[in-house]
């Protein structure tokens, strides 16, 4: 009787089981959803809805993103710059090309404008691509689920 | 000594706290690095530089004008189709769809879409219009495509 009351209070046995199961269950959903895409979103740009808008295949060909927001700025790694001034970073573009023995043309310029943006802007966006030679664009939208 | 050897025999308890700190490092890891990927997609939109790029095949059939005008706030305010009133999209779908067909034998492939909007035009309507006549979404979830070759109309100088 005295021994059992002497290791009663000094360890308290707690069944760890339940909660490593459920902990190794959180890990492998973790594990399961980690994507290691590195396809380019932004949350200032709020991309137009479209049914048809399903992803491609495969990965696009040298691909440069430009993110367009809705006040006309663009985001070009990852900083605001203004449509003016995009012809500067699209000029270093086509020279990182050239240097690596490829032709601006064979890259693929997705433009993520925002759905709120003015046509106008898109418009002098891809002229802006078109100067530095670049040919290939493709518009970026989000897939509409809803009917 | 008779008790501790009782004791030792009834249960051998490992450590456990090493390994529930590891697993919840990790769990806190993936937690972190957890993104949400939103479904995105492509349209292909023809842009040549010149003209003589974009020559035109011999079987080319004569481009359909799609003209959208905008209102002061960006808002689309008119819809025409080679120089006729549309309605919405929807309509400017069905009339796609009588011009080329669809299924075999349409001259989709054929036939090249231009749009010209306004510049103050909110792009949310390049979306829809490109939407409209690049496919079309049948009830069963499969699509009909329609045509593929679009391209902007020179930008208007404001």
């Amino acid at each position: 009787m005295a021994r059992k009351q002497s290791d009663g209070p000094s360890k308290t046995d707690i069944d760890m089981t339940p909660m490593i199961d459920m902990t190794f269950q959180l890990i492998t959903f973790f594990v399961f959803t980690l994507n290691f895409s590195t396809a380019v979103q932004d949350d200032r740009v709020q991309l137009p809805m479209s049914q048809l808008a399903k992803p491609a295949e495969g990965p696009s060909v040298d691909p440069i993103t430009l993110q367009l927001m809705s006040d006309g700025r663009v985001i070009y790694a990852g900083e605001p710059v203004s449509l003016q001034e995009i012809g500067g970073y699209l000029e270093n573009e086509k020279r990182v090309m050239i240097a690596s023995n490829k032709e601006p043309r064979s890259a693929t310029v997705i433009v993520r404008a925002d759905g709120r943006s003015k046509t106008g802007d898109v418009q002098e966006l891809i002229k802006a691509c078109q100067e530095k030679g670049f040919e290939r664009f493709v518009l970026r939208a989000q897939y509409d689920e809803s009917k | 000594m008779v008790a501790k050897r009782e004791a030792l025999s009834d249960r051998i308890s490992i450590d456990m706290t090493p390994m529930i700190d590891v697993v919840f490092q990790l769990i806190t890891f993936f937690m972190l690095t957890l993104r949400t990927v939103i479904t995105e997609g492509d349209f292909d939109i023809r842009m040549p530089l010149g003209a003589s790029v974009g020559a035109a095949s011999e079987d080319q059939l004569p481009p359909v004008r799609v003209r959208m005008t905008a209102g002061p706030g960006g808002e689309r305010t008119s819809l025409t189709m080679n120089g006729q009133p549309i309605g919405d999209f929807d309509e400017l779908r069905r009339r796609i769809v009588d011009l080329v067909g669809a299924g075999p034998g349409s001259s989709a492939d054929k036939t090249e879409v231009e749009l010209d909007c306004d510049p103050d035009l909110s792009y949310d309507n390049v979306i829809r219009a490109v939407t409209a006549v690049s496919g079309q979404v049948q009830p069963d979830g499969t699509v009909v495509e329609l045509i593929k070759k679009i391209k902007f109309a020179p930008p208007k100088k404001k």
